[in-house]
C-alpha cells in the first residue's frame, strides 16, 4: 500500500511531537542543573500541546501553552530560584534508591503497555472533513450548559489554592521582622 | 527474524495510520518518566514537576479517547480543562509549602521532611 504526501506529513508529524515530548521528559528525570529540568520541562508541555493539536484540540493547546508554560513554568522557575543552592549543579540530586525506583517506573509501563497489547486494536482515526461547528465552539457550550457546576466549583477551588498558597508562602510575620531587624 | 511472538503482524499501516494506541504509548511512557521521577528525585520542586508530566499523560488519554468519539462530542476537552485548572491550584498550593519549607530547614530535600514520621 503507498502513502501519498500528505498521508505520510501527519504521521511523521505526530512522531516528532512524541519525540520531542518524550526526550524533553526524560532529561527533566536525569539532567543533573536542576535549572536545566525546568527547561526541558518547558519544552516537554511544548511538544505535548502540539500533540494535542494532532488530535483537534486547539483550545486545549492554547490552554496549555498559558496556564501550563506561562504560569506553572514560570512560578517552578521562580521557586528554583527562591530556593537558593538547590539550583547548585554540584548538590546530589537523586535518593540512592535510584536503581530501585528506574525498575518501578518501567515495571509500571510494561504492565500498562501489556494490558494495551491485550485489548483489540482500537480502530485509526477517521479525517472528518465536514464537522459541524467548531470543536472550541462545542467546548464552550458544554462547559456552560452541561458542565457548569464543575467549572463554578474548579473556580472556586483556584480561588482557595491561591488564598492558602499566599498564607503559606508570606510565612511568620515574627519570624520575617526579627530577619528584617537583624540586617 | 522471527517476530511471531507478539500477538500482532507488524506492517506500515500499523506505523502510519495513528489510533488511539499510538497516543496511548506517548501517554504511558510519559507517565513512567514521570514516575520514575517522583521515585529518584529528591529534591521537592522535582517531584512536583515529575507530577506535572504525569498529569499531562492523563490529558493525552483523555484527548486520544474523546478524538475517537468525533470532534462534534468536546466532553474529553472540558474534563483536560478542569484537570489543568486542578494542576495549576496544585502547583501553587505545592510551590508554596516547599518556599514556606525551605525557609523554616534551609532545605528542599524531601527525603529530610521527615518531622511527621513515627
Amino acid at each position: 500500500m503507498y502513502y501519498s504526501f500528505s498521508e505520510l506529513v501527519s504521521p511523521l508529524l505526530f512522531y516528532l511531537f512524541a519525540f520531542i515530548t518524550l526526550a524533553a521528559a526524560l532529561l527533566v528525570v536525569l539532567a543533573r542543573n536542576i535549572f536545566h529540568c525546568a527547561l526541558f520541562l518547558i519544552l516537554s508541555l511544548f511538544g505535548v500541546a502540539a500533540l494535542f493539536i494532532t488530535l483537534d484540540a486547539e483550545f486545549i493547546a492554547a490552554v496549555q501553552v498559558l496556564v501550563y508554560i506561562g504560569a506553572i513554568a514560570v512560578l517552578i522557575v521562580f521557586a528554583i530560584m527562591l530556593t537558593g543552592r538547590i539550583a547548585d549543579p554540584l548538590v546530589r540530586q537523586t535518593t540512592r534508591a535510584y536503581i530501585l525506583g528506574a525498575f518501578v517506573g518501567a515495571l509500571i509501563l510494561f504492565v500498562l503497555i501489556y494490558a494495551l497489547m491485550s485489548i483489540t486494536p482500537l480502530s485509526p482515526y477517521t479525517p472528518e472533513t465536514t464537522a459541524n461547528g467548531s470543536p472550541t465552539y462545542t467546548l464552550g457550550e458544554l462547559l456552560m450548559t452541561k458542565y457548569l457546576l464543575p467549572f463554578e466549583v474548579v473556580s472556586i477551588l483556584l480561588v482557595a489554592a491561591l488564598v492558602g498558597a499566599i498564607i503559606l508562602a508570606r510565612g511568620d510575620k515574627k519570624a520575617s521582622d526579627v530577619q528584617e531587624g537583624k540586617r | 527474524m522471527n517476530l511471531s511472538f507478539l500477538p500482532f503482524e507488524l506492517s506500515w499501516e500499523m506505523f502510519l495510520d495513528i489510533s488511539p494506541t499510538h497516543y496511548l504509548v506517548v501517554a504511558f511512557v510519559l507517565f513512567a518518566i514521570g514516575l520514575t521521577g517522583v521515585l529518584v528525585r529528591r529534591n521537592a520542586v522535582l517531584i512536583l514537576m515529575s507530577i506535572e508530566l504525569m498529569l499531562n499523560a492523563s490529558n493525552i488519554v483523555l484527548l486520544a479517547f474523546g478524538r475517537s468519539f468525533g470532534i462534534a462530542e468536546q466532553s474529553a476537552g472540558a474534563f483536560v480543562v478542569f484537570i489543568i485548572t486542578v494542576a495549576a491550584a496544585e502547583a501553587i498550593v505545592g510551590l508554596a509549602l516547599i518556599i514556606a519549607c525551605y525557609r523554616r530547614r534551609q532545605d528542599v530535600n524531601a527525603d529530610k521532611f521527615n518531622l511527621m514520621r513515627w
